[in-house]
């Protein structure tokens, strides 16, 4: 591992146990460690404890499991595998590096609790979950892809071009997205049938309510979808 | 009564005799289509139509039937739903179909969604990718754990449908006769078996009801541009007449015929193992099959291996 520009012996910070694996299993506060897990292409992960910046970046496949908090760039221009987080996340979640064009590819993010600013931004496929809500900005320039959000905060979708941004609760809209109608998505039973496998829930029960679609951003023009849920009565 | 009928071994089951021969079957290619829908019925609605005039291939141009009704905990989209089997003798042929048939009969019925029920199979043949030009380009796509799906905006909201659909190898005509002492015997016992071949996953019955009445052989005697004519030698007006052979007994008056497709060998053995024990019956005098002297297909059911073994006393 690198402290610094120094590499050093894992074992010089951390009591290392067991044999060569591809599954790992940390255990103790690892939110000042970043990079856990980065191109990762098969295995596991857990961690028990916190974790900090870039987990999960630009992996490809394998798992990551974190009991407690993750810093910012969880899973930041990943292309596959999944991730879940039982606590809290920071911001840029799935999110495109400064200076690249393409966030997040492939793969699904799942985040029990709340998450930051910009997450999901410039994504082009996947799935991100945060079943606790995000701040602003979600879905920045968001090209494709999936985006599930308990609730949001500022500029939801500012500048999306396609994709789709699923909000449970009531949200302040831009005015640059249109309101389209109110019916059920086929498509987002396939989504709530995957998602169940992961503890997360979607309603689509259609008696007990609908979503209403807004397309966006016209400011771009954009092909993008706002989907918030409104419960019937 | 027919030389050949008395030349058979006795086989029996259930005091019906089961003749001595075999079903010849084909080798075909075969597509699952899953169709969801907001209630039981409207999936079936849809189902009905994609496999309405979809008996034989011979002028058909397909074969389909529905396979089985699907709970809501095993579809895709957590929806009730209708399994479709269908089948061509190419995979080619059976893309063009399965566009035809979706985009004129799922893709049109209130609340439906269209799924592939073979992820496993190799090849694959697309489907909702060409059905998505309804969309004018209006139409979105949504990429799930490896599979494409396109979502068409129409006057109700929105269809949506897999990209490709699986094709595998499989097996078209499959077949067992029933022969009866009358017309009601017939068709209680070809009812029966019905009902009990279609708890088997896997095949379909794809003619009316699950039964042929007219069930046809190669060519025409006197027409030669036909390619199919009736069964002359099983229709039991023809008895004692100068020309076609009967292949019926004195006692049997009516004759009806089981088609089975399946997407296996297996499939098409318990069904036709499930049908045989329930078409054998009061008023049944034979079970009996058909087949070209198996030149034709390469698949042979052979009844004396499908009738169930006796117990042990």
């Amino acid at each position: 591992m690198w402290l610094g520009k120094n590499r050093r012996r894992l074992d010089e910070f951390f009591d290392v146990e067991g044999e060569k694996s591809e599954e790992l299993r940390i255990v103790g506060d690892a939110g000042r460690v970043k990079w856990i897990g980065r191109d990762m292409t098969r295995g596991r992960i857990a961690v028990e404890g916190h974790a900090g910046m870039h987990l999960g970046s630009r992996m490809a496949g394998g798992a990551i499991e974190v009991s407690g908090d993750v810093s910012d760039w969880l899973g930041a221009e990943m292309s596959g595998g999944a991730i879940h987080v039982r606590g809290n996340a920071g911001g840029q979640v799935g999110a495109a590096y400064r200076g690249s064009l393409a966030g997040m590819r492939d793969g699904t993010i799942v985040i029990d609790g709340r998450a930051g600013l910009e997450v999901g931004q410039r994504m082009k496929r996947g799935t991100i979950v945060v079943s606790g809500g995000v701040r602003d900005f979600a879905g920045l320039e968001m090209r494709g892809g999936t985006i599930v959000l308990g609730a949001a905060e500022l500029r939801t979708g500012a500048w999306m071009l396609r994709g789709t941004i699923v909000v449970l609760q009531s949200i302040p809209i831009l005015p640059t997205f249109a309101y389209a109608s109110t019916y059920s998505p086929t498509f987002l039973g396939l989504y709530a049938q995957r998602l169940k496998r992961l503890g997360v829930e979607i309603p689509v029960d259609e008696h007990a309510g609908a979503y209403r679609r807004y397309t966006g951003d016209a400011a771009i023009p954009g092909k993008g979808e706002l989907l918030v849920w409104e419960p019937r009565g | 009564m027919d030389t050949k009928e008395q030349a058979s071994p006795l086989i029996e089951h259930k005091g019906v005799r089961i003749e001595d021969t075999f079903a010849e079957a084909f080798g075909m290619r075969g597509a699952r289509v899953v169709i969801t829908a907001r209630s039981p019925e409207w999936a079936r609605t849809a189902a009905q139509s994609l496999t309405g005039f979809a008996t034989s291939v011979i002028g058909c141009k397909l074969e389909a039937g529905i396979e089985a009704d699907w709970p809501a905990r095993e579809t895709p989209d957590g929806r009730p739903g209708v399994s479709v089997l269908v089948f061509a003798f190419d995979a080619d042929g059976l893309a063009k179909r399965l566009i035809e048939r979706i985009g004129q009969t799922v893709l049109t019925c209130p609340t439906t969604a269209c799924f592939d029920g073979l992820p496993d199979a190799e090849d694959r043949v697309n489907v909702g990718g060409m059905l998505r030009h309804f969309g004018d380009r209006f139409q979105s796509s949504k990429f799930l754990d490896g599979k494409r799906y396109w979502r068409i905006p129409v006057m109700e909201g929105e269809f949506l449908i897999e990209e490709s659909f699986g094709v595998r190898k499989a097996i078209g005509g499959g077949n067992m006769l029933i022969l009866a002492r009358d017309a009601d015997a017939a068709l209680e016992a070809a009812e029966a078996a019905v009902r009990a071949m279609r708890g088997v996953r896997g095949i379909v019955l794809p003619f009316p009801g699950g039964v042929v009445r007219s069930g046809s052989k190669v060519g025409a005697r006197h027409y030669k541009k036909m390619i199919a004519s009736t069964n002359d030698a099983y229709c039991p007006t023809l008895k004692g007449r100068l020309g076609p052979e009967s292949a019926l007994s004195e006692e049997v008056n009516s004759v009806l015929e089981i088609v089975v497709d399946g997407l296996d060998r297996a499939a098409i053995e318990a069904a036709l193992r499930a049908g045989v024990d329930a078409a054998c019956r009061a008023g049944v005098v034979a079970i009996s099959a058909g087949n070209y002297g198996g030149k034709l297909g390469k698949h042979h059911f052979h009844l004396r291996e499908l009738v169930p073994a006796k117990p042990e006393a």
